[in-house]
């Protein structure tokens, strides 16, 4: 950069297509897919990314002089083509750590998609990947347990743990929504769900379920012997709301609350995050509203990338999709982001939609919650695609079965157990799946009648986001 | 008396609590699963009525390094005898995660 001012408009790559460039391992690296418009060249096109995700704007301007831009400025460096798509491109940016607000992923994403999405010289945009340096994962708070401290808490080992959304989602009574929950804990679920949208409507106020699932919780556990949980959802209109909520689920020693990160927002989220690491309780994390920004495989902000900033900002389990069950779901895509909830270290993968090796340092893992379309049937292809650290949710699955709740979910717990028995004496369990199910039915009438009532249910679509790979 | 559809809760001991009781083959299975992954065999036991809390006693200290299952299952054997009052469970501690990832009891008292 000359050091005279001159008043124009430049051409971005004169400063921010930097090709020679090699990353620092302190930066924060992006990568976007852009199709840009037609007749600018992929170089001004990335540039104008990395300008306007920083410090650039479309006009010099003199006050630029007074601080080193070389410093602070975004570059792009790289680009690559995308397979399958002529139009479409990569474009890799370097961003120096200090544009960044510490332990915030909520300014880190006003920059990287922020203004920059409605950019003219744009078609389309999709944040594909972020790498996080180190030193900045180590700024923000995490999981506020993590899956370690989380199987300590409600001692469960050795197997992933087992839930259900109660249903019907909406109109029940709290005392008659307790009874839906005491009787799928009887059965042999670990935990059960407030589904996304029950918050505290007229037909149930909050603090009245949050009574009498502390009944249900209470009797469940006298009588199996075993730890036993409700996500108890506070989103609600304000923050405020949401801690008074909070505050009456830790006096009623109830282990565990959820939040909606996405409809919540970030800042609630952190907070909140924050209030769970302080008061010992778990946070369960629902992603209502994600399709909406991840499923166009052209626009927005890949679910990878939200997994990640959920991540940092905080909650012990985050949903993930099944891969089998009624919701879309890449069988790779889903198994690269499940590596960036749980490990220390995910290397680049492209096969698997990581761009970038990560390296998460000392922060817990989140459990993947599977949740959505599954039922007893699904029950070995699950356990092998998520593993031991996920929470597979049954709720049709669970509260469909014909003798009600507490029977639907012995079954899933027999098919569980049978599966994790099954792969630990190195049995394929998914090419076996039928052999180790009706086994394990000789001893479960309820299994036996779940695998007939569901024998036929399959949800096979193809997936609209699909990886960029032939 | 038609008793379909009446399901009675149990009383069950978290992990393979739903399975009918293991085999010793069965059994021996498991600790070949937590061998191969490098994980460590430990034994501990308990009065039932104790079964909810946190700490059980240990048998011995874990069997660090112990790759012969004979001697795991002969472990198993020693505590039940000591104990037959006990539930005896077997653990498979992982050093890396700090977690358990076997964990189920294999007598009950």
């Amino acid at each position: 950069m000359s050091n005279t001012y001159q008043a124009g408009v430049k051409e971005y790559r004169d400063k921010y297509w930097t090709p020679e460039y090699v990353p620092l391992d302190t930066d924060l690296l992006a990568c976007f897919k852009v199709v840009g418009q037609s007749g600018v060249p992929r170089e001004e096109v990335a540039a104008a990314v990395a300008a306007e995700s920083s410090t650039g704007t479309w006009s010099t301007v003199w006050s630029e002089y007074l601080t080193d831009l070389e410093f602070y400025k975004g570059r792009a460096y790289r680009i690559e083509d995308v397979p399958g798509d002529p139009d479409a491109f990569y474009t890799f940016i370097a961003y120096p750590l200090d544009l960044f607000e510490e332990g915030s992923v909520v300014n880190v994403l006003t920059s990287l998609v922020g203004n920059v999405f409605g950019f003219k010289a744009l078609r389309s945009l999709r944040l594909e990947d972020i790498r996080f340096p180190i030193a900045y994962i180590k700024t923000c708070g995490g999981p506020p347990a993590g899956i370690q401290l989380e199987r300590d808490r409600l001692n469960k080992y050795g197997r992933p743990l087992l839930g259900a959304t109660i249903k019907p989602k909406l109109g029940l009574s709290a005392k008659n929504y307790g009874r839906a929950v005491y009787e799928c804990l009887r059965g042999g679920l670990d935990l059960t769900k407030d589904d996304e949208n029950i918050n505290s409507q007229p037909f149930m106020r909050w603090r009245d379920r949050w009574d009498f699932v502390a009944e249900a919780i209470d009797k469940a556990e006298r009588e199996t012997g075993e730890r036993k949980g409700h996500y108890l959802n506070v989103t609600a209109s304000t923050p405020e709301e949401m801690y008074k909520r909070a505050e009456y689920a830790k006096e009623l020693n109830m282990p565990i609350i959820m939040h909606d990160f996405l409809t919540g927002g970030f800042t609630a989220n952190t907070g909140l995050a924050n209030w769970c690491r302080e008061n010992g309780i778990l946070l369960h994390i629902h992603r209502a509203m994600h399709a909406v920004i991840d499923r166009n495989p052209m626009h927005g902000i890949h679910f990878r990338v939200l997994a990640k900033c959920l991540r940092l900002s905080g909650g012990d389990q985050l949903h993930t999709g099944t891969v089998v069950g009624k919701l879309e779901g890449d069988r790779n895509s889903t198994l690269g982001f499940v590596d960036q909830l749980r490990e220390s270290f995910v290397p680049e993968d492209r096969s698997r939609g990581v761009f970038f090796d990560q390296d998460w340092g000392s922060m817990p893992g989140v459990f993947a919650v599977a949740s959505g379309g599954i039922h007893v049937w699904h029950m070995p292809a699950l356990l092998n695609i998520f593993g031991d650290d996920s929470i597979l949710q049954f709720g049709g699955g669970t509260q469909g079965h014909p003798w009600g709740n507490a029977a639907g979910a012995c079954a899933n717990r027999v098919a569980l157990e049978a599966s994790v028995k099954a792969r630990n004496e190195g049995r394929e369990i998914e090419k076996e799946a039928r052999d180790i199910l009706t086994e394990a039915a000789k001893h479960s009438p309820e299994l036996a009648i779940a695998m007939e009532t569901w024998k036929e249910i399959v949800f096979e679509f193809d997936t609209v986001d699909k990886l960029d790979v032939q | 008396m038609n008793t379909q559809g009446d399901y009675q809760t149990k009383a069950t001991l978290e992990t393979f609590g739903f399975m009918p009781k293991l085999t010793a083959e069965e059994v021996q299975k498991q600790i070949a699963y937590m061998i191969a992954n490098g994980w460590s065999p430990a034994i501990e036991h308990e009065h039932p009525s104790n079964k909810m809390e946190v700490y059980w006693t240990m048998w011995k200290l874990p069997f660090f390094g112990e790759t012969n299952m004979a001697n795991v299952l002969a472990e198993l054997e020693a505590c039940r005898r000591a104990y037959p009052d006990h539930n005896v469970r077997l653990i498979g501690y992982d050093a890396y995660t700090q977690s358990q990832p076997v964990c189920f009891v294999v007598y009950e008292g």
